[in-house]
């Protein structure tokens, strides 16, 4: 990681020492929680977080090594830099918590969420919505003559800025999964 | 091969390879088949509790008093919620116990049978660890398992929910060596720079102190001898937590004594002006650190602990240390001796004076009276006519709790039972039974008050069944104490709901039972009735009418600093204010 690169969750885990452990700053992280896949393993996880009130943002789950029975959790939390280690700290202490990864603070990584957008209307702002979505990459899976189902991946803000421009255009609803996570390179 | 076995036998086949020597525990529909087992071997002793609460809080004993992980057996539904309360004390104060739970059969999970309860979902943030098992074949593994996450790394209550049909089921056993414990292996060495950096610090620092908690007793015996040699060679002051108490004995030379919320005053205001501080395996609790803003506010603080979600968690310390502290203190007096012996002898010498100073202020003092009871005095008396005695002590919760904590010496770890960091009135009975259990021969005293005695009081019928002579030493004041003094102190000593009415006579209440009741009110009968009480081979109830209105000083009040300590009633007036009110 180069020097002017450094995000501003960088840790001691860098050379450069930018983050105030005192600082009062919330910060928003994405932690990657590789976990037993075993019964009650995320409500344990969940668990921990409610009972000791810190924030989700977002969390997928779903099990990555079918033979090694290990489910990886991403979770978007935000916080002080002092909550946040406290909450690394704490998912690692778990019994089934095989490893826990700050992609926020280890360096730069990939996020992508996937959306499906349900937009209704006739004429013009039809035919807007789906140029809008052409821009977005974002595809039509299902169509009636009065709406489209968009189907699209990208990070968070990309998703939103999306459904700020389809809500004028006849938004009805939407789903998405959360966010997924893996770090560049290497 | 692997031997075939029912669920219910592999229970009782685990528990025997594991070495456990008694059980606590109330038998239901749930588990059943397991009491089948138990009564049919001898290895495996059964008591039979009164409430779960009890067969709980006795496992804490029994664990807390010898190491070992305590076991506890109990039935589905009720008897499962019941073990709640005693799971969460576990969990704050660090034990090593194991809950044995039955559970409706696998088929009628989910259709709120009879006695259904969703207990690992109760128990998860309860518990380090909790299993609910659905196949015989897993069984004896899970249980394996629990034993491991139980007494490995930072200590702590595990459970082991089993349905009936899996107790009833064949399975195969896996013996204790083949159970899969790779992937919880806690990190027991600290990390070499970090101990470097303690001893440098340890060598220059002027007024350095030992801040030791209840890590150092789950540690085991090594690592208090560690604790007591490596004080011995540094000459540093030693305070600890409540917890901690035995780690360090009471009569060494460097003991300074027992620090927190009503610690001695030396002790808080060494933690207050020291420019070293060095934390063996306790968690900066708001017991102990106050304010946190003002919390020693010129030290360089290290903190040593297994748990490493305990360091910066309230605290932010100078120097970390992730490991067992019986390892981390081994290293480093190591280190600390062949880098040359080094401490910083006039600093250390001036620290002393300057202690002495603040021992001098005798905070312990209380006026004493020739016509009631002083509670402090009766256990100044119990302290003198037990010493050298093969003694153990457990409290209840509340004022004679502290002052069992400020007026009892103790010498050695594994000594001291209490419920901190719970704070669980109703702990102290059953836990002097689990003690005494384990440790028939030696004389096991109940430090209470009426109030939280008669919580868990039908435990006293365990101690007769099965002839456990534990003493029950009430302080009775007729008062919840310890509200009292904050509603005195808070609440414009408007006594709401803090006073018991309608008390039991103890002394018939003892007969009831069928073992020795004692009343006394008299000073000068005080020393008579606890030698009778000592002298008495079987369970007593000790009913010692002492002052009902006396605070427990010294306090820091809820809110502020250790520099602003109240010492005695003179002090008090005005002195919590509005934000301070808001703190328990």
């Amino acid at each position: 990681m180069s020097a002017l690169n450094i995000k501003k969750g960088s840790t001691s885990h860098s050379a450069y020492e930018l983050r105030d452990p005192n600082a009062e700053v919330i910060e928003a992280h994405t932690l990657a929680v590789i976990v037993e896949n075993e019964p009650g393993v995320l409500a344990r996880v969940i668990g921990l977080f409610s009972g000791r009130g810190y924030n989700i943002d977002s969390l997928t789950v779903a099990e990555v090594d079918h033979t090694g029975h290990r489910s990886r959790i991403t979770v978007v939390t935000r916080g002080t830099p002092q909550v946040i280690d406290q909450i690394e700290a704490q998912l690692r202490r778990m019994v089934p918590v095989y490893a826990v990864h700050d992609l926020t603070a280890e360096g730069p990584s990939v996020q992508r969420e996937l959306a499906l957008v349900k937009v209704a209307g006739k004429g013009e702002a039809r035919i807007e919505a789906l140029r809008l979505a052409e821009i977005f990459r974002a595809n039509v899976v299902d169509s009636t003559l009065e709406s489209f189902v968009f189907e699209m991946t990208g990070t968070p803000e990309k998703i939103d800025a999306f459904a700020d421009l389809m809500r004028p255009l006849g938004l009805r609803e939407i789903a998405r999964t959360g966010v997924a996570a893996l770090a560049r390179g290497i | 091969m692997t031997k075939q076995m029912s669920g219910a036998r592999m229970v009782v086949q685990a528990l025997k390879d594991q070495g456990v020597e008694v059980v606590f525990g109330y038998p239901g529909g749930a588990v059943l088949p397991i009491y089948d087992e138990i009564f049919q071997q001898n290895d495996i002793r059964h008591v039979l509790v009164r409430h779960e609460q009890g067969a709980v809080h006795m496992a804490e004993g029994y664990a807390r008093s010898t190491g070992k992980v305590g076991v506890a057996l109990v039935t589905s539904g009720p008897g499962a919620t019941n073990a709640v309360t005693g799971l969460t004390d576990a969990l704050l104060d660090s034990i090593p116990i194991l809950v044995i739970s039955g559970q409706v059969p696998t088929f009628m999970i989910g259709t709120d049978g009879f006695q259904e309860a969703d207990t690992v979902g109760i128990t998860r943030p309860c518990t380090k660890m909790n299993w609910l098992v659905k196949d015989t074949n897993r069984l004896a593994e899970t249980i394996h398992q629990a034993f491991h996450v139980s007494r490995s790394g930072r200590p702590g209550p595990v459970l082991v929910d089993i349905p009936k049909d899996v107790q009833f089921a064949l399975g195969d056993y896996t013996p204790m060596e083949k159970a899969k414990t790779d992937h919880y292996q806690p990190r027991m060495k600290g990390d070499e720079a970090a101990i470097t950096r303690m001893v440098e610090m340890m060598e220059t620092a002027e007024r350095p102190l030992f801040y030791t908690g209840g890590g150092v007793i789950n540690s085991g015996p090594g690592a208090s001898a560690l604790l007591r040699e490596f004080v011995a060679a540094t000459g540093f002051p030693v305070t600890s937590t409540l917890m901690g108490l035995g780690a360090y004995p009471a009569s060494g030379k460097s003991w300074i004594g027992m620090l927190g919320m009503h610690g001695l005053y030396e002790a808080n205001l060494a933690m207050h002006g020291c420019d070293l501080m060095i934390n063996v395996g306790a968690r900066f609790d708001d017991r102990i650190t106050g304010r946190i803003k003002d919390f020693s506010p010129h030290s360089k603080k290290i903190h040593i602990d297994i748990d490493p979600s305990s360091i910066n968690k309230v605290i932010r310390v100078d120097v970390g240390i992730v490991g067992d502290v019986g390892h981390v203190l081994e290293e480093a007096l190591h280190l600390w001796k062949t880098r040359g012996a080094r401490v910083n002898r006039e600093g250390l010498a001036k620290w002393w004076k300057q202690i002495a100073e603040w021992q001098a202020v005798k905070c312990l003092t209380y006026k004493n009276s020739t016509k009631v009871i002083k509670p402090q005095y009766a256990l100044q008396r119990l302290e003198a006519l037990t010493k050298g005695m093969d003694r153990y002590i457990t409290t209840e919760v509340g004022q004679h709790q502290m002052w069992a904590a400020q007026f009892l010496g103790f010498e050695d770890p594994n000594r001291w039972m209490t419920s901190g960091g719970l704070g669980t009135m109703g702990y102290g009975l059953p836990a002097s039974i689990g003690v005494q259990i384990a440790h028939p021969d030696a004389l096991v005293i109940n430090v209470a008050g009426e109030a939280s005695w008669l919580m868990n009081m039908q435990e006293m019928g365990t101690a007769m069944q099965f002839r456990a002579p534990v003493k029950q030493f009430i302080l009775n004041n007729e008062r919840l104490g310890m509200v009292r003094q904050w509603q005195e102190l808070l609440h414009g000593e408007r006594y709401s709901s803090s006073w018991s009415e309608s008390l039991p006579d103890f002394v018939k209440l003892a007969e009831a039972f069928g073992c020795k009741g004692i009343r006394i009110d008299d000073p000068a009968d005080l020393d008579e009735a606890i030698k009778e009480m000592l002298a008495y081979n079987g369970p007593v109830i000790f009913d010692c009418r002492v002052e009902k209105h006396e605070n427990c000083f010294p306090m820091i009040p809820s809110g502020k600093p250790h520099n602003e300590m109240l010492l005695g009633d003179a002090d008090t007036q005005g002195v919590i204010g509005a934000k301070g009110a808001v703190l328990v």
